[in-house]
């Protein structure tokens, strides 16, 4: 069943008509991924479902409930959480204390197991639980970045363009991240630049080109669409 | 040497009440990125507010500013509410100028209410001051409590947003308003939050300064308002330490400038001083170098 459904939004930022008619949707237990080129509008998507932004018409729905008017607290509450673009770790504030912020629509009891089972995944973040973010590397804070989200406990995690400024062995590492997060069965929504290493682990992907939906099928099937190809792939 | 020590103390009681007010200002610069100019004339409010309780209705000192907390907090959130939130998306300026005119606003209504002629605030503690050195040096009752005061505002202040979860939450508002809200923070109630501390603090400023100044009028907040947003850029403004660190320099520059070289011109020293300050240290003594986010 989908888990969360758009449904044909519009999207503005004051005159300009940044997202045109977007539909798709994200099914219980896919990993699905936006690909696209900068400006093509998907970060306003992303922010759009997390009421970040309100569309102008259209509908998002998640868990089969209208998302209409919500503030952005109130859709991380549901089970929506999102990894920005640029991490957006808090960076004077230490990495314990950016996990604890991720669990704060939680009830304190689980917020020490949730921090323990983020330190399991990523042990580097536990040697530098006392440290403020912005002493981390790229790296660390994308891992912080999607720890603290994992805090909340989702049950659709939005990754916007997690590999941005990443050293390719680290892109490498974030995409295995990302594929163990989903066997451990979490639904997952990403949004890349890098469409090679997005469509190589998404069940279902599309293509987002200046506001619209231009594509899309199965990982496999675009990753051999000529068009696809052609315009991210590198011939 | 006593008189210095006279001086001392003096001024770093009124540089306590400084800091606490210059605390309100910081708090809300940092997270709601505005300079609330309104900030002083909420201490006008909450002096009036413990005044009538004490002397029109004899009800004890404590009860008084209790009360004067309680009247501050609600009108700070209400402030906060029909005059700041609906510009959240406006320009800096334009939340300036709203500012300015909710100053003369609450000026302007203490006016109809109470009239502007000067009311002497009743002293709220013992008149007998502590005499040291065989009476050469003494201590107000006032000037201790105002200092006391200050020393558990700060620690309050700084294990709530070092240690509760509200505080962290406000930290991280002021640092990303979008990624806190990503974290299922309500953003809009952590700014009133803020509001309503900040001002309660001045309702505390309020009648800690018509003790040692007694005049009381619609127009008492203006000035130590406008030296406690020195203060606040003394020290750094966003800071909480570099508030208390500006408010108790700037009363220290205040008093001894006064005693030791002109009492009309002391004023003036003080801004002198902040002239300077900020010409070395733009972001003020204890200030970061914010990095603007585009």
């Amino acid at each position: 069943m989908a888990m969360l459904k758009v449904n044909d939004i519009h999207v503005y930022y004051g005159s300009i008509h940044a997202v045109k008619g977007v539909s798709f949707e994200v099914n219980e237990g896919e990993i699905v991924t936006l690909i696209g080129a900068n400006g093509a509008g998907k970060s306003t998507v992303l922010n759009t479902v997390s009421g970040l932004l309100h569309p102008r018409t259209g509908s998002v729905q998640f868990m089969d409930q209208d998302l209409k008017g919500a503030a952005p607290h109130k859709v991380v509450e549901r089970g929506l959480a999102q990894v920005p673009e640029g991490r957006r770790v808090f960076l004077q504030m230490t990495v314990e204390e950016n996990l604890e912020m991720g669990a704060y629509t939680q009830p304190n009891s689980t917020i020490a197991p949730g921090i323990a089972d983020v330190y399991k995944r990523f042990p580097r973040l536990e040697e530098r639980r006392r440290q403020v973010a912005g002493t981390l590397s790229g790296g660390e804070q994308q891992m912080l970045a999607m720890g603290r989200a994992l805090m909340s406990n989702p049950k659709l995690l939005m990754l916007d363009e997690p590999s941005m400024g990443l050293a390719p062995i680290l892109v490498e590492q974030i995409f295995d991240i990302i594929k163990e997060l989903h066997a451990a069965g979490t639904t997952i929504l990403l949004v890349e630049q890098n469409a090679q290493a997005a469509l190589s682990v998404a069940d279902r992907a599309y293509v987002l080109e200046t506001g619209r939906i231009s594509l899309s099928g199965t990982g496999a099937e675009l990753m051999a669409s000529d068009q696809v190809r052609k315009a991210y792939l590198g011939g | 040497m006593l008189i210095f020590l006279n001086h001392l103390i003096n001024g770093i009681s009124l540089g306590s009440v400084y800091a606490i007010i210059a605390l309100g200002y910081t708090m809300v610069y940092g997270i709601a990125k505005m300079l609330n100019f309104a900030h002083g004339d909420v201490i006008m409010v909450g002096a009036y507010i413990c005044f009538f309780a004490v002397s029109s209705f004899s009800l004890p000192p404590l009860v008084g500013v209790l009360l004067a907390m309680v009247v501050c907090t609600a009108l700070g959130i209400v402030i906060e509410r029909l005059a700041y939130k609906p510009l959240r998306q406006a320009t800096s300026l334009a939340v300036l100028i709203t500012a300015i005119g909710v100053s003369y606003f609450l000026q302007n209504g203490a006016q109809l209410l109470w009239s502007s002629n000067i009311k002497m605030f009743p002293s709220l503690f013992s008149n007998a001051p502590i005499a040291l050195f065989g009476g050469e040096l003494k201590i107000t009752m006032a000037a201790i409590a105002t200092v006391l005061a200050c020393v558990v505002i700060m620690l309050v202040l700084t294990w709530f947003t070092g240690r509760t979860k509200m505080g962290k939450a406000m930290r991280a508002c002021s640092e990303d308003k979008a990624a806190a809200q990503l974290m299922g923070i309500n953003v809009n109630a952590t700014i009133s939050m803020t509001f309503a501390i900040g001002s309660a603090l001045a309702a505390i400023a309020g009648v800690l300064f018509c003790s040692a100044y007694p005049n009381l009028t619609p127009t008492t907040g203006t000035m130590p308002g406008i030296k406690a947003f020195t203060a606040a850029v003394f020290g750094g403004i966003g800071s909480i330490p570099g508030a208390l660190l500006g408010g108790v320099l700037l009363g220290m520059i205040e008093i001894f400038a006064s005693a030791y070289i002109s009492t009309q011109l002391s004023n003036a020293i003080v801004f002198a001083v902040l002239i300077v300050v900020l010409l070395v240290r733009p972001t003020g003594l204890l200030g970061k170098q914010v990095r603007e986010k585009v």
